[in-house]
């Protein structure tokens, strides 16, 4: 019955939505509607108390996402700026105005095309980290605490300062060209257009491994000691055990950190900003954030800043659903 | 869920994002005749905050019901952003003392300034204290939403110790032509005194320009802004000559691609700087140094030479309720006695007419004496033009300048003429 235990989540996953399906074919399935509901049970359902209590959620989401979004589409489609409280100034409809200018500027396909080669390099490299390394941790036994804090500290520590230790690291006086020696790339990594959006890659993948790490400790816990004795007993090695046994039985978190480095790179802003001097060398790491930024609030158009925000949570939005989708089929 | 109940979450979603959006928005206009207390923004400097904690001292003292508090700029990525910010959100002080004027345009449209002109006496006041380039801080529309308040003229700084391990003479060191500093700069680099001759950011901001291209540009075109008569000039000769004398710098790896961490010149990285009398007290004890105007192409004499100012001004919120006292304060603030305060504290030019001759006595002492050539610079500075789309302009002339100047990814006359048009396209957009 062990052998069976990654399959569990799926399963309970099954169960529950097949629990959910039921409860919906109940209300739709052509019967009258039951007695004795309130009004307040018709508009909220059953329990108008859960609804009270996802309420303060729903005013947290509706503030911070929800009104944001809104605002950005309604300001995507107008001549929109921000104006002082009282003036009264006319934001006339403009339809797709703002998505034809950021669609047609060359800055903004390098942007995407920065991200993307960001995306390639980044969410691979940080799923095979974090799980190789959360392995390893969780089979050691000594420093395991120490290694685990080591980790995490870089993921809980201001972007700012680590970029000012990654400066001294890559620069091209920097430690990593002084171990190169001859070797050390010219330009140095974060002056090289082929090589600063990589450095920044790989940057963000450390700076964040820590938290993917405690996600893929977490998800071996789960992973029955009974697999991997059958499979040692069937002759299985280490590395048989770690793509036979490992990495199956962790594969809902790989897809959860699959989307979250996906959604995570692809707003990418603090090191192209301070790493490469805004988005540098010429353009080679400029990020779409780092242009909306540039865009909404030095240069004072959000609407074209919200028309690329909107292409931005189109684009992710659809990769997302996109790595669902593969992540699934696999499984 | 069923679907009434659906539509009850999507009714309390819209209520919950509409309420949201009602609780947006501070306070509208304030009046122009209002007295009463009100708050001031000083920039984060230390010596700034010190004069202005002076200031606001004197005048509480004989204005008890009109009190002042000042408070530092609260912290941003930069402090356009963070007073663009406030305007929207109706949160300004009353004065801001720390108002660049590239960002004025962007705060105008944003309905976010009062025009000081409008102030009693005001065009006169702004018009006598600074003189004729008063009017290069006037807005299009004829109003100055902007107090000329003090610049930073950029100069040439030269560490004497290097220069002279580099066989050239200190005292006379003939940085005054293209040739000369390049010269110069090869000097440096290979008699091995210094790893670069000069070290500006080589960073993709907009206002980097302000410091390598603009001062540059401003000296070769005899003193005009990037923007003459609704014409961009960012392709002009003057332009030209500017970017083509720095990529010369680049190509020869006398001034390095990469950003320094820290003071490359305070850390001897760097034999010269682009710096504003600022640069006095932080290198006055630690280095040993010499200060010439920026280099033009063919060497004009050191009193003919303009640089860009690095001003910051002094703007009033239309938001501020107490405007009468605000114009007061600003006025106060603004005084001879104000301005020599300011000059003996901090360093930085006061926008008088003429700011050597006015304070000459401080000058001539030996605290102001290392001051005298940033007042003699002082006036003869160019301002960043006062249009429309200016930090946008900024940014276009900055991509332009990193591609071709500092990366030499395309010709230099080619990149130019294609900013200039899209700079000329930004001025000319209704």
């Amino acid at each position: 019955m062990s052998a069976l235990t990654p399959a569990r989540p799926g399963s309970a996953s099954s169960s529950s939505a097949s629990g959910r399906g039921s409860t919906t074919t109940s209300a739709s399935d052509g019967r009258p509607p039951r007695r004795g509901l309130t009004g307040l049970q018709r508009a909220f359902g059953r329990h108008p108390i859960g609804v009270l209590l996802a309420l303060p959620y729903a005013v947290f989401l509706a503030a911070v996402f929800a009104y944001p979004v809104v605002l950005a589409a309604w300001m995507s489609v107008h001549d929109w700026f921000f104006s002082a409280p009282g003036v009264e100034v006319d934001h006339p409809f403009v339809g797709f105005e703002n998505y034809r200018q950021v669609l047609t500027d060359p800055q903004v396909h390098q942007a995407f095309l920065n991200i993307a080669v960001f995306l390639v390099i980044n969410v691979p490299l940080t799923v095979a980290l974090a799980l190789v390394l959360a392995v390893a941790l969780n089979r050691a036994a000594r420093g395991r605490t120490f290694f685990r804090v080591a980790f995490y500290v870089p993921y809980v520590t201001a972007s700012v300062a680590l970029v000012g230790v990654w400066l001294f690291l890559l620069g091209g006086d920097g430690v990593v060209n002084s171990l190169l020696g001859p070797l050390a790339p010219d330009p140095s990594w974060l002056v090289n257009s082929s090589l600063a959006m990589p450095s920044i890659a790989g940057f963000v993948a450390w700076k964040q491994l820590g938290f993917f790490v405690l996600l893929y400790l977490a998800a071996l816990q789960n992973v029955s000691k009974d697999l991997y004795e059958a499979a040692s007993m069937d002759g299985a090695g280490r590395v048989r055990q770690f793509f036979t046994v490992t990495v199956p039985g962790v594969r809902t978190t790989t897809a959860l950190v699959v989307i979250l480095a996906t959604i995570t790179g692809a707003n990418l802003f603090t090191e192209p900003y301070l790493l490469t001097g805004g988005g540098g060398p010429d353009g080679a790491s400029t990020s779409p954030v780092l242009l909306m930024y540039q865009l909404g609030i030095e240069q004072g158009n959000p609407d074209t800043a919200s028309a690329l925000g909107i292409v931005l949570v189109v684009l992710v939005g659809l990769l997302v659903l996109l790595n669902r989708r593969l992540l699934r089929s696999e499984s | 869920m069923r679907t009434s109940a659906r539509w009850g979450a999507v009714a309390a979603a819209v209520l919950l994002t509409a309420t949201t959006a009602a609780c947006g928005g501070g306070q509208g206009p304030g009046n122009p005749q209002g007295r009463g207390p009100i708050t001031i923004w000083l920039s984060n400097n230390e010596q700034e905050v010190a004069w202005g904690e002076e200031q606001v001292k004197a005048w509480n003292a004989a204005h008890p019901d009109q009190r002042v508090t000042a408070q530092q700029i609260p912290a941003g990525k930069s402090s356009e952003e963070v007073i663009g910010a406030a305007i929207a959100a109706g949160t300004t002080p009353c004065l801001i003392y720390n108002t660049s004027p590239a960002a004025v345009p962007q705060f105008v449209k944003q309905g976010g300034l009062v025009p000081l002109d409008t102030m009693p006496g005001g065009e006169d006041y702004i018009t006598q204290r600074t003189g004729q380039a008063a009017e290069q801080y006037r807005s299009p529309d004829g109003h100055f939403y902007q107090l000329p308040w003090k610049s930073n003229p950029v100069m040439v700084i030269y560490n004497k110790t290097l220069f002279a391990k580099a066989g050239l003479d200190p005292e006379d060191p003939q940085l005054s032509t293209y040739d000369d500093v390049l010269a110069a700069s090869e000097k440096i680099v290979s008699s091995g005194a210094a790893p670069s001759a000069i070290w500006p950011s080589p960073a993709s901001q907009f206002f980097q320009s302000w410091f390598d291209m603009y001062p540059l540009y401003a000296a070769a075109s005899g003193g005009q802004q990037l923007v003459v008569d609704g014409e961009a000039q960012v392709d002009s000769q003057a332009a030209l000559d500017a970017a083509g004398f720095w990529r010369q710098m680049y190509a020869k790896d006398l001034s390095p691609k990469e950003a320094y961490t820290g003071d490359a010149f305070a850390d001897g990285k760097a034999a010269m700087a682009m710096v504003g009398p600022w640069a006095v007290s932080v290198y006055g004890k630690d280095v040993d140094w010499g200060v010439v105007p920026v280099p033009t192409p063919n060497g004009e004499p050191a009193d003919q030479v303009h640089t860009f100012s690095d001003a910051k001004n002094v703007s009033l919120p239309v938001a501020c309720q107490d405007q009468a006292t605000a114009w007061d304060f600003l006025q106060f603030t603004t005084s001879a006695d104000a301005d020599r305060a300011l000059l003996t504290e901090t360093g930085q030019m006061p926008m008088r007419a003429d700011v050597a001759r006015t304070y000459a006595d401080w000058f001539a002492s030996p605290d102001g004496a290392p001051y005298a050539p940033f007042a003699q610079q002082a006036a003869r500075t160019v301002e960043v033009p006062n249009v429309k789309n200016s930090v946008e302009i900024w940014q276009d002339v900055r991509n332009a300048w990193t591609g071709s100047v500092i990366f030499g990814k395309e010709p230099v006359d080619s990149a130019l003429r294609d900013a200039n048009g899209e700079v000329q396209h930004l001025l000319e957009v209704p």
